[in-house]
């Protein structure tokens, strides 16, 4: 959490709430009127400096732990600035870091540099430059934002990321879902199936841009593959009955799923090299909702052995099973921090829904938000935000619902609705698609 | 004086009100609901006369009560009768539960119908078994009563 270089005198302390977010100036990328022009006719903006900018503006206030300055009151032309900033200059508007860059077209490429500033000391805290394809350029704000959150809070960040979640409409007793991506921000949302069967629960694969989902194709619920870049789709296994609740080992090369039979859920995982499947849990309970731990040794899952849901962890191999929720009410949907520490669940308690965080040994437990129906976290790559769904109570004539999702920091600060097209549930977070 | 009687044939209303919304919310709970299954018939079809189609669940549970076994007795009955008639039992739950537990509960209910079926002479190879969780309620109210409509094992001919 110690920023690397003793000389820099800012730093954005992540283990607390948002009450004094950071003043951050960050000055529009400066772009000359050639590469203005020529962007100008690829990607249909106007100035896409400008553009990049707002990105990660908006990138940084949605973290919570940035205040970025309104750019009326920037005194400084930003060619100027990405020169040689006049810190007085940006000091009279009380900001304490400062972004600045540059934009080209150059060889048909993008190329940007950027520069993050400590305002208060007077220097120069970054400077990074790289090239892409144009139409990256959203990308490019996301990825200049990771690099000032990393700086300046000692954290890699979570914004060159995507989302991949259930859209919904329609009636609640038709509902109609189709699988869909969209960028972190909620830009270049895109649909991934037509609606045409029941889908549920996509999750990432933390290595690479697959997904393992729960699909009714033909009306047999099972766990399917599939990858984001081909539209290749496979069944995971060969199953006499329905598969579910599917997720990614962290390495990426296992399944873990629930197998259903005979009213008893199992807990199975699937090598996705040598096909081979072996049981894990062996009780005659519901055990599902399994999460590896980031090192693979463990797993943490659902289980209603104790007679309701509770959560559990054991060994990757099934052994040394122990139940780890005591506190009041029903525990679902554990999911392991990506830092390794921390277990994020659903609880539901007295006719509320909660969700919270305990740690591996299910002490520690916190509650970050409580609501009528709200659940299934998943983590930012960092271990810092949670994302999850929430669902609205209907009137006695069953109108009013909707469901959407929301973020949290793991603080239990900063609730905000993720925008999205449509109805949403059911949301994973991708890797860092960069770095 | 005029006003007073206003306000008090306002009040009278009022308590009239009061009265009937008392009747109404106590006529769901008891004529309804034993417990929190639903005992009603309001969402239940026939398979033939005489036959539900459906029986119903307290929260989180899936034993089978006197009236479910009842139902799935007449059931069996039927599917004796019309031994080429094979079954889908489909298990949901109700929306107050995480989607994947909900999952397991619905294929764990719709497993205890199969059963009971099983005991009664109907072969396994006749039915098969599809859990909805809480995908597909019949009632799309956030109540007491829908959710104990949407706690449900449904028997659908599949042929």
């Amino acid at each position: 959490m110690i920023p690397t270089t003793a000389l820099a005198l800012i730093e954005v302390d992540i283990t607390r709430g948002n009450l004094n977010p950071l003043p951050i100036a960050v000055s529009p990328l400066s772009i000359d009127e050639d590469s203005k022009k020529k962007f100008k006719s690829i990607l249909k903006k106007e100035n896409i400096g400008s553009e990049i900018s707002l990105i990660v503006e908006k990138n940084l206030k949605t973290s919570g732990l940035f205040n970025p300055l309104n750019k009326d009151a920037f005194l400084q032309a930003p060619d100027i600035a990405n020169l040689k900033p006049r810190f007085e200059d940006w000091n009279l508007i009380k900001a304490q870091a400062l972004v600045t860059g540059k934009v080209k077209f150059q060889n048909d490429k993008l190329r940007v540099e950027f520069r993050l500033w400590d305002v208060l000391a007077g220097k120069e805290m970054m400077a990074l430059a790289f090239t892409t394809v144009p139409s990256n350029w959203r990308r490019v704000g996301h990825i200049i934002t990771d690099k000032v959150y990393e700086r300046l809070t000692g954290e890699k960040g979570y914004f060159d990321t995507r989302i991949i979640y259930v859209a919904e409409e329609g009636p609640k007793t038709r509902r109609i879902k189709k699988l869909a991506i969209m960028d972190q921000d909620g830009a270049n949302n895109k649909f991934l199936t037509l609606g045409n069967e029941l889908v549920l629960t996509p999750r990432f694969n933390p290595t690479s841009q697959m997904v393992t989902y729960l699909s009714y194709f033909r009306n047999l619920p099972r766990v399917y593959l599939l990858d984001i870049e081909t539209g290749m789709q496979e069944v995971v296994g060969d199953f006499p009955g329905m598969t579910f609740a599917p997720r990614f080992s962290p390495d990426g090369k296992k399944i873990i799923m629930s197998f259903a039979k005979d009213g008893n859920s199992e807990i199975y995982t699937m090598d996705l090299e040598n096909r081979i499947v072996e049981k894990i849990t062996n009780h005659p309970s519901i055990d599902t909702s399994p999460s590896y731990s980031p090192d693979g040794k463990y797993i943490c899952f659902n289980s209603d052995r104790s007679g309701y849901q509770q959560i559990y962890i054991m060994k990757s191999d099934g052994t040394n099973v122990k139940r780890i929720s005591f506190g009041k009410g029903l525990y679902g949907t554990p999911v392991w921090s990506p830092r390794g520490d921390l277990i994020a669940f659903t609880k539901l308690h007295k006719g509320k829904f909660y969700i919270g965080v305990m740690r591996i040994d299910g002490s520690g437990e916190r509650l970050l938000t409580e609501n009528f129906y709200q659940e299934a976290p998943s983590w930012s790559p960092n271990g810092r935000v949670l994302i999850f769904y929430r669902e609205t109570k209907t009137n006695d004539k069953g109108e009013g619902f909707s469901a959407k999702l929301w973020s949290i920091d793991l603080t239990g600060y900063n609730e905000r609705l993720v925008t999205t097209t449509t109805d949403a549930s059911d949301p994973s977070w991708s890797s860092l698609l960069s770095n | 004086m005029k006003l007073n009687k206003i306000l008090k044939n306002a009040f009278l209303i009022t308590f009239a009100c009061l009265a009937l919304s008392a009747c109404a919310t106590q006529k769901k709970t008891t004529g309804q609901m034993q417990g929190d299954v639903y005992t009603g018939t309001d969402t239940v079809e026939y398979l033939a006369s005489g036959v539900p189609d459906r029986v119903f669940f307290a929260t989180n549970e899936s034993v089978l009560t006197t009236a479910s076994r009842e139902t799935l007795r007449k059931q069996a009955a039927w599917l004796r009768k019309n031994s080429e008639i094979t079954i889908v039992l489909e298990g949901h739950a109700d929306e107050r539960g995480t989607r994947e537990y909900n999952l397991a509960l619905g294929e764990r209910r719709a497993n205890a119908a199969k059963d009971y079926l099983m005991t009664y002479g109907i072969s396994s190879d006749r039915i098969s078994v599809l859990s909805y969780g809480k995908e597909r309620p019949v009632d799309s109210g956030s109540n007491p009563l829908a959710w104990s409509k949407n706690r449900r094992s449904v028997t659908v001919k599949a042929n």
